[in-house]
């Protein structure tokens, strides 16, 4: 009985507080929590239009699941992949603030 | 119904009418039913771990050749309480600089995550929580929630061999899932679905007569996400003190230490519902009270066997714990489904009934097991060890008193 | 307001709150906690969903796995136990007001048009059937096949790459 842009607006709100975290945070680490917070966003997002689709048009329809799936394993492909760039950054610099890391000779 | 045909149903409907006497609608009164039997079942598993732990002490007494407690009370029974009655009143340390939120909910985390898997397993016929269509994977799911519980005690505990033993129990328990939740799709693809009470209900011929292996890795795996011997290095009193759990102290480490004996006798009720059988038996659909009845000897047969292999293997070392887990279990896991679903397929297609179909699973598990055995003899159990020898130091002996250099002459 | 409302609205404010918390708070630790704690609320709104699969994946994959990697990546990454000095770098005014203004424009958005009013009921022919569904969509070469191939080569190039790039393997110098 919820309305629809309850969660559309539930998960912008998500998204821009995501972003807020990207723009403005020095640690890396913190950035790519923000990252997490704007792809969880996005799977409301996908979710609830496809709860929406299939109420609508009364069919039963399998691709937003799938999308919803490929997004889960994507992330967590990009986040491990994201901690081990920054924790061999780390182990070079000695730093992990982002505005530290701006030579690209190590 | 009556109540001994549906105990659950007949105890709500009680309950409701003596509510709605007293004014409280039907809706409300449900609700104060569903909490009030969770609160039982909780405090009724949490009073049960008493029972366990004398239990335990008892049986690794005897395999040690000694009585186990023997002095509170015929054969020791109050043991527990006396102990439960110490641990109560001991004063709650809590160290300087330790971070208050996550020292403090990581009890309530480890406790909280094992009694959540109690609302999903089925204990009779019409005796279950909720019958999730998702069960077997809120099972998992809930398990690593409690590995968040660890990592939180270690770090809130600000103290360098607690965050140690944090990370190693971690590691351990990341590195362990992963044969555990393949194990699992045995039983899953045999089921056709995820629901604990359709593993049960289609338990003609109990899983672990299908795939052996399966249920032996899967015994395995759940006992190194418990932490319990073999596997207990993390709390190895030789080694790293106590792990994560060192600056905790009364009740907190009371509750660590419920959600060990208590998760050892969840894994057993695990095992013994998706390998076992469950609560099915002769006459266990007309009486649910007779499949808890089952269901209780079928899981204290497992929690003894993981008692006694306490008390018999000698612990592991980290090294050789991650080898035996990325190196044997899940490539022999992975083997073992890709047969089992091939296997399945043909023979189904091929229109065997299901006690061929079982005999021949049975053989191709411990044909495998013997492969496996032979192949991890052969090359893993081989690996020159490292050798920790110091230089050689001269010996005094008499014959060379007055000629060696070391010697003293 | 019915029943569903209130524990919906109850939850998006504690993922909200919790969401705030890890992008402002100055220990690293605390926000990877907070993070635990927004990612369990998104999965208690996918349950409302009636994706219930999906809750369960979350909880499996985002605190079972990501969280717990980052933690690890925090606890690895620190030159001291406390962190001191503002987290923030110099243009966070402007990243708040842009992150502002762009909510407003989604709300306003969202809230003036009337196809997205609509109230989710809920499906009654839904429950329980669409994970064979999904299961056999992804493995159906008219379906979902190749998705599915190409997302485990995915993981698999990311679990080479993270073995690699944090090994320490020692290259000789040419």
């Amino acid at each position: 009985m919820i309305p629809l842009s309850w969660y559309l607006i539930f998960s912008a709100a998500l998204f821009c507080i995501g972003l807020y975290g990207v723009l403005s945070r020095k640690n890396s680490v913190a950035i790519l929590m923000g990252v997490e917070l704007m792809l969880n966003s996005c799977t409301i997002n996908l979710l609830a239009f496809w709860h929406y689709y299939v109420q609508v048009r009364q069919a039963l329809q399998m691709s937003p699941l799938v999308f919803a799936a490929i997004i889960f394993t994507v992330a967590a492909a990009e986040t491990a992949v994201g901690l081990a760039l920054i924790i061999s950054a780390y182990r070079k610099r000695q730093s992990i603030v982002a505005g530290d890391l701006d030579e690209l000779k190590g | 119904m009556t109540f001994w045909s549906d105990p659950d149903g007949f105890l709500g409907n009680w309950l409701i009418h003596l509510l709605a006497g007293i004014g409280i609608p039907a809706g409300v009164a449900q609700a104060i039913g569903y909490a009030l039997g969770a609160a039982i079942l909780a405090t009724g598993a949490l009073l049960f771990v008493l029972f366990l732990i004398w239990l335990e002490r008892k049986m690794i007494g005897r395999v040690q050749d000694r009585l186990g407690p023997n002095r509170l009370g015929p054969w020791g029974i109050f043991q527990s309480v006396a102990d439960m009655l110490k641990i109560f009143t001991k004063e709650y340390i809590t160290p300087t600089g330790a971070d208050k939120v996550p020292y403090n909910l990581a009890p309530i985390l480890t406790v909280a995550a094992v009694l959540m898997v109690w609302a999903v397993v089925p204990l009779a016929v019409t005796v279950y929580g909720v019958d999730l269509n998702v069960g077997l994977l809120f099972i998992i799911a809930v398990g690593s929630l409690g590995e968040m519980g660890i990592l939180m005690a270690g770090w809130g505990s600000n103290n360098k061999y607690a965050l140690l033993g944090a990370f190693r129990a971690a590691a351990q328990l990341l590195s362990y899932e992963v044969p555990m939740v393949l194990s699992l799709l045995i039983p899953v693809m045999l089921t056709g679905s995820l629901s604990m009470n359709k593993i049960v209900m289609q338990q003609d011929i109990w899983y672990v007569l299908y795939a052996p292996l399966a249920a032996f890795i899967f015994l395995i795996t759940s006992i190194a996400e418990v932490g319990r011997a073999p596997f207990d290095l993390t709390e190895a009193e030789s080694e790293l003190v106590a792990g994560f759990n060192i600056e905790y102290s009364g009740l907190k480490f009371g509750m660590f230490f419920v959600a060990d004996f208590l998760h050892s006798f969840t894994i057993s009720l695990l095992v013994a519902v998706i390998f076992l059988g469950g609560w099915r038996g002769p006459g266990a659909e007309t009486y649910p009270l007779l499949g808890f009845v089952y269901l209780v000897i079928k899981t204290s047969l497992v929690n003894s066997l993981i008692i006694i292999e306490r008390a018999s293997l000698p612990r592991f070392r980290i090294d050789q714990m991650m080898d035996f887990t990325w190196k044997v279990l899940t490539p022999v896991i992975l083997i073992l489904v890709a047969l089992t679903a091939l296997l399945e397929k043909t023979m189904v297609m091929v229109g065997l009934g299901a006690w061929l179909r079982t005999g021949i699973m049975f053989i191709v598990n411990i044909a495998l097991l013997f492969i496996a055995d032979t192949v991890v003899r052969g090359h893993l159990a081989r690996r020159p060890r490292p050798d920790v020898r110091g230089k050689e130091r001269p010996v005094a002996r008499p014959e060379n008193f007055f000629s060696q250099p070391g010697s003293g002459a | 307001m019915t029943t569903l409302q209130i524990i919906f609205l109850i939850i998006a404010a504690i993922t909200l709150v919790s969401a705030c918390l890890v992008v402002m708070t100055r220990k690293i630790m605390h926000a990877a906690l907070w993070l635990v704690l927004s990612l369990m609320g998104v999965a208690m709104v996918y349950a409302t969903l009636q994706s219930g699969f999906y809750a369960v994946v979350q909880i499996l994959v985002y605190i079972g796995a990501i969280s717990t990697l980052i933690i690890f990546a925090v606890m690895m990454t620190r030159n001291v136990m406390e962190d001191v000095g503002p987290q923030s770098n110099r243009g966070w005014g402007l990243a708040m007001v842009g992150s502002l203004i762009l909510f407003a424009g989604f709300s306003t958005v969202l809230l003036t048009w009337d196809k997205v009013q609509t109230n989710l009921l809920e499906i009654p022919a839904i429950n329980g059937e669409n994970i064979q569904m999904l299961g056999l969509a992804l493995v159906d070469p008219m379906g979902f096949l190749i998705p599915f191939e190409v997302a485990s080569v995915l993981l698999l190039a990311a679990l080479v790459a993270a073995i690699f790039l944090t090994s320490d393997i020692k290259r000789s110098r040419s």
